[in-house]
């Protein structure tokens, strides 16, 4: 079944500047793993070196969060999107390690 | 890689910098680029997710939560992120990064900051001194991720 994974601007030079990306899958997993075979560039972009999800990489599947649905797990549909969202972090201590 | 921002836009970051003070602002640049030029066509605030403590931390814990707070720590909720990003594509905007303040402390980007930083996107830093809008600097991360180099701010 195809779903449609969206990829954030900063993942597009790997995904050849596509936006998104259709990919067949039955789980979130699933989906990813098509999308990261495809582009493996982008494996270490999305999970740590154990293979998990890395903590600042948030994926939904429509407006939903998959850490609160059933994580790589998450059945999806045909009609499903897939976010991949960057985690936007910072903050100010720890001053400085500008080149 | 430049990033070019238009006069409506640094004053629309100053001051939500300086209403935000003394605690970190933080949002999202919208626009087009073209090869390593960015021009930047809209600068949307965001909400400092820090500041509902409880689910910022279920998103993405802080190490040391005595000593960081929403004064010198800011997250942007991603559903909220999500949602203006989905209806900047319908608009044909692309996200080109993120800024946000440094209250009392120089624009220049952290190890925190770098930690959780992404390729390609500008981070635009804003000092904030005693509440007024000080210095303002752009950063993008190295493709190695051990450093940030600075990108030319162009006004």
């Amino acid at each position: 079944m195809p779903v449609k994974v969206v990829i954030p601007t900063p993942l597009r030079q790997y995904t050849g500047k596509s936006d998104s990306v259709e990919v067949e899958a039955k789980t979130v997993g699933e989906a990813l793993a098509g999308l990261t075979s495809r582009f493996s560039d982008l494996r270490k972009h999305l999970y740590n070196d154990e293979g998990k999800l890395r903590s600042f990489v948030n994926v939904y599947v429509n407006d939903e969060d998959i850490r609160f649905l059933q994580k790589d797990q998450t059945p999806l549909t045909e009609s499903d999107i897939i976010s991949i969202v960057p985690s936007i972090a910072g903050g100010s201590t720890t001053c400085c390690i500008c080149s | 890689m430049s990033i070019k921002l238009k006069a409506d836009q640094l004053e629309a970051i100053h001051s939500h910098a300086e209403r935000e003070y003394p605690n970190e602002c933080c949002g999202m640049l919208l626009g087009h680029a073209e090869g390593a030029a960015k021009a930047v066509s809209e600068a949307v605030p965001l909400k400092n997710l820090r500041l509902d403590s409880a689910r910022a931390q279920e998103l993405l814990p802080l190490a040391d939560p005595g000593r960081e707070s929403e004064k010198n720590r800011f997250l942007i909720d991603p559903l909220e992120q999500l949602r203006v990003e989905r209806e900047a594509r319908k608009r044909d905007l692309d996200v080109l990064g993120y800024y946000h303040s440094h209250p009392d402390h120089p624009a220049r980007p952290s190890n925190y900051d770098r930690d959780h930083a992404w390729p390609w996107y500008s981070y635009v830093i804003l000092s904030v001194e005693h509440g007024k809008a000080s210095e303002m600097t752009s950063w993008v991360l190295s493709e190695d991720r051990s450093h940030f180099d600075l990108e030319p701010l162009k006004l």
